[in-house]
């Protein structure tokens, strides 16, 4: 039986952008930042919560061959690649929070839904982010 | 080579969310593509090139989408919606949906209820592809200005 999702990926175009923007910006933590030769694997993950570790990934050599790296950059650049989504319990107060750190690339305000209210943004390479703050399910909807 | 285009699909998705963002309002290829800072007929090129269709065809399939959400899950009357989406006339929404739906708006909200799914699945998932006979032009968004592509 699987117990837990352990670790995720996301590509990105630079682990040192890529780690400061989901730290410093998003306010995740940094976890695992391991160097074996050229290759440097660095993992974020949400505070305190000892769950999913996000994996930077970022394309090239040793992965990736250096055409299939073009590819994979460009495809990241129009967001075709990744996508997360985190969970907040106050996604107002950190859109306000975001904004005040210098996020500009907001895809979605936060906008209430019959599970919640959510916002999404985009990671400085295309990523998709989306934060959600559950609420209860309403059972219809009607105007 | 390659770093160019990355920087450029960047700057094509930002103005492809801008439009996702701003479809409610009266859109034009100018404003877009200024999102991008590129001139209209380089925008309206590289965009089919990275997306696969044009800007307006982007937009046009958002505003069907999201009228698509407000006929399942609203009340609203037809001409409501189709303002509310960004559509300028009942007449162009109408056609604009019978072309890309393949039904009448009146006939898609007889058949479909609301759905219980989150609303950035339905932005991305329930979006309807456009028939290939389907117009590209609009004078108010005006793609049709823009110099032809060489």
């Amino acid at each position: 039986m699987i117990t837990k999702l352990n670790v995720a990926t996301i590509f990105v175009l630079d682990k040192d952008e890529a780690l400061d923007f989901y730290v410093n910006k998003l306010g995740l933590e940094k976890g695992q930042d391991v160097k074996q030769g050229s290759y440097r694997w660095v993992t974020v993950r949400v505070p305190g919560n000892n769950g999913t570790e996000i994996s930077l990934e970022q394309p090239g050599s040793p992965l990736h061959d250096d055409a299939t790296a073009a590819q994979l950059r460009e495809l990241i650049a129009k967001g075709a690649m990744s996508s997360v989504v985190f969970s907040t319990d106050d996604v107002r107060g950190l859109y306000e929070t975001l904004q005040a750190r210098g996020v500009t690339d907001f895809t979605q305000e936060p906008i209430e839904h019959f599970y919640g209210t959510d916002m999404g943004l985009r990671d400085p390479f295309g990523n998709a982010i989306r934060i959600l703050q559950q609420g209860k399910v309403a059972q219809k909807v009607t105007a | 080579m390659s770093r160019d285009v990355e920087d450029l699909n960047r700057r094509l998705l930002r103005a492809r969310d801008a439009m996702d963002r701003a479809y409610a309002e009266p859109l034009n290829v100018r404003a877009v593509a200024s999102v991008a800072h590129i001139s209209e007929a380089h925008f309206i090129r590289s965009f089919r090139a990275a997306f696969g269709e044009t800007p307006h065809r982007y937009l046009q399939r958002r505003r069907v989408e999201r009228s698509m959400f407000l006929l399942r899950e609203t009340d609203r009357s037809i001409t409501d919606i189709c303002f509310d989406v960004g559509f300028m006339s009942l007449g162009t929404f109408s056609r604009t949906f019978r072309e890309i739906v393949g039904e009448t708006p009146s006939d898609y909200r007889a058949a479909n209820g609301p759905v219980m799914a989150p609303n950035c699945i339905w932005m991305a998932a329930t979006r309807p592809r456009a028939a290939s006979s389907v117009a590209t032009r609009s004078s108010s968004f005006g793609e049709a200005d823009a110099p032809a592509a060489p």
